[in-house]
């Protein structure tokens, strides 16, 4: 990956963050016109993230179990399209892990328990690892399995089968 | 070496020994969409610029908000319709049911491979498959190549032994398993469910089972197939489609449970999350305002006859909404003719069109600020029904029939057990 240093303001969520959580059902009817639905990102997390976070700038911080629930790929998607640069958590749920890769949306577990709210992060997507700016220390991370960091890279599953045409192992 | 269930359908479907832990390209038989996910799967699946869907088996279901509640959503449900028509897909439409217990009724053979654009595609687990859900664009490209990308889970052997106490179901014994591991006891595992309390069970209770598997946050809930499940299939028109799936004797699991099911009591998950479990006397005091009987996970025939039995000659306590959706249109038919849909009228309840009904809240049934409901439903998450001021408890068909006469949280067997 090149430019793969990504900063930003760390905005902290608890555990057990449900897909319902990131993307209420009760938006269903907005789920063909993504720009409006991402206006509820969080919603029923944090009621005004959505107008606090900075595109561009921000790291969705959470706890245990990130995304347990619904299959629904819109939950990252709304993250992303939001403008989240990635997603930090202690343990994240199987299908939501995935949606994050095939959305082009990094999702990193590593112990999360001392960032705080506001915290200045990098995350350094190559090396594995993240630098908290502010209280000056560093988290390490696993490396994605080789086809996540090859669909990653293309930018989600949609660019990486334009690109190779077929998985490649 | 020996192979889990998972392993040995994965292993045939990539063409090669797979094993826990190893990436492999496996073919896919079935994949399924809904009409939450089905729009951004066809959007996909068109921008990648496939010509047309690889599996026969590619179904596309109306069922989350059928008929449609808004226009946006019939909008989307049009789109639906003129991908399959353009694309050679199966649609499922308004009425038919819902995806799940569909697919258990017309498409899922043991042996199979399914991808699912819908969390509780692991329900077919049950049948014998390899099932399992993800995201729209999986599936999209599932639909596209015929195949998707896996890392073989491991495996966690759960062996139910003894036999159920009167009044205890197979959702009471999911719900037991979810409290006693967790919402992500399981997480990238494969549930397998053996012992004799699964061999007890009949088919259709089985997949409460495979259907909650992902509640532990399991890639797939899996059961060997039997005479129940050729039973099943010979109900459904399809005893053609049985074959025996059994895991090798020698297989390697990660971890085995043992839980004795005599010992479980009727079980509730009370909000927000589904392995927030209680014993039925640690919430009696709660008063409910609505009892929703459906979905995925208890809305089939079985689940409508013991509540219909409950429910027979008797009247809902004041102030409950009763609330009764079979799953599927087969479901409803068998329903109206053994009475049941009689019984549960003259109750005082609504029967609502097969599909997902008050379980996502898109639809009727939604839930006013700090009311309660009881529902046999599968997750009870903050704004789950369509509002995050409501309360969502799960229990079992029974219980929510018994509890809805009632008014607040009761026993089947209240005072006999
Ligand atoms: S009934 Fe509920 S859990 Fe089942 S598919 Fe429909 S919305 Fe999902």
């Amino acid at each position: 990956m090149s430019s793969n240093t990504l900063k930003g303001k760390a905005y902290i969520f608890g555990d057990n963050i449900s897909t319902d959580l990131i993307c209420p059902g009760r938006y269903y009817h907005l789920r063909s016109d993504i720009e409006k639905l991402a206006e509820h990102v969080l919603e029923d997390a944090r009621p005004e993230f959505a107008s606090e976070m900075e595109a561009g700038n921000t790291f969705v911080i959470a706890g245990k179990d990130m995304g347990l629930g619904s299959s629904r790929e819109h939950a990252p998607l709304i993250i992303k399209v939001s403008g989240c640069n990635a997603v930090l958590c202690k343990s994240v749920a199987r299908i939501f892990y995935r949606n994050c890769i095939n959305v082009g949306l990094p999702i990193i577990t590593c112990d999360t328990s001392k960032i705080k709210e506001g915290d200045q992060l990098e995350v350094d997507l190559s090396h594995g690892i993240v630098k908290n700016i502010t209280q000056d220390f560093e988290i390490n991370f696993d490396p994605f399995p080789s086809i996540m960091t090859d669909i990653l890279e293309a930018g989600g599953l949609v660019e990486y089968i334009k690109k190779y045409g077929d998985f490649k192992l | 070496m020996g192979k889990t269930i998972a392993e040995k359908i994965i292993s045939e479907k990539c063409g090669k020994d797979a094993k826990a832990g190893d990436f492999v390209i496996a073919k896919v038989d079935v994949a399924i969409t809904q009409d939450g996910t089905g729009p951004l799967a066809i959007r996909n699946f068109e921008k990648i610029g496939f010509k047309k869907v690889i599996p026969e088996r590619t179904i596309l279901y109306i069922d989350h908000s059928a008929p449609s509640s808004r226009k946006e959503l019939s909008n989307d449900h049009n789109l639906i319709r003129n991908f399959a028509k353009k694309y050679g897909a199966i649609v499922s439409d308004v009425g038919d049911g819902i995806c799940h217990q569909v697919t258990m009724e017309k498409y899922i053979k043991p042996g199979d491979l399914l991808i699912g654009a819908d969390s509780h595609s692991c329900t077919g687990g049950a049948m014998g498959a390899f099932t399992t859900g993800m995201g729209s664009t999986d599936v999209a490209v599932g639909m596209g190549l015929g195949k998707t990308w896996l890392k073989v889970p491991s495996t966690i052997k759960v062996e139910f032994t003894g036999e159920l106490a009167k009044g205890v179901y197979s959702k009471d014994m999911i719900l037991y398993l979810i409290g006693k591991i967790g919402a992500d006891g399981a997480n990238y595992r494969a549930l397998e469910f053996t012992g004799e309390a699964i061999t007890n069970l009949t088919q259709e209770e089985r997949f409460v089972l495979s259907n909650m598997a992902v509640e532990a946050g399991a890639k797939a809930g899996l059961i060997a197939s039997d005479d129940h499940t050729r039973d099943y299939l010979k109900a459904v028109g399809r005893e053609e489609d049985y074959r025996e799936i059994n895991p090798d004797n020698d297989a390697i699991y990660e971890k085995v449970i043992k839980i004795d099911v005599g010992k479980i009591k009727p079980k509730i998950a009370a909000p927000h999350t589904v392995d927030n479990i209680k014993d039925i006397g640690e919430v009696s005091e709660v008063k409910i305002d609505q009892v929703f009987i459906g979905t995925c996970t208890n809305g089939r025939i079985s689940d409508l006859r013991i509540a219909a039995h409950i429910l027979k000659n008797k009247k809902v306590a004041d102030g409950v909404r009763l609330i009764v959706c079979p799953a599927s249109r087969q479901v409803y038919l068998d329903a109206v003719k053994e009475g049941l849909i009689d019984i549960f009228v003259n109750a005082g309840g609504v029967i609502m069109p097969p599909g997902c009904a008050a379980c996502i809240g898109v639809h009727g049934g939604v839930l006013g600020d700090g009311e309660v409901c009881l529902s046999t439903q599968n997750r009870n998450f903050l704004g789950r029904m369509g509002n995050p001021k409501g309360f969502i408890y799960l229990a079992s068909p029974a219980t929510a029939a018994k509890s809805a006469l009632k008014g607040y949280i009761t026993d089947e067997l209240e005072g006999e057990r």
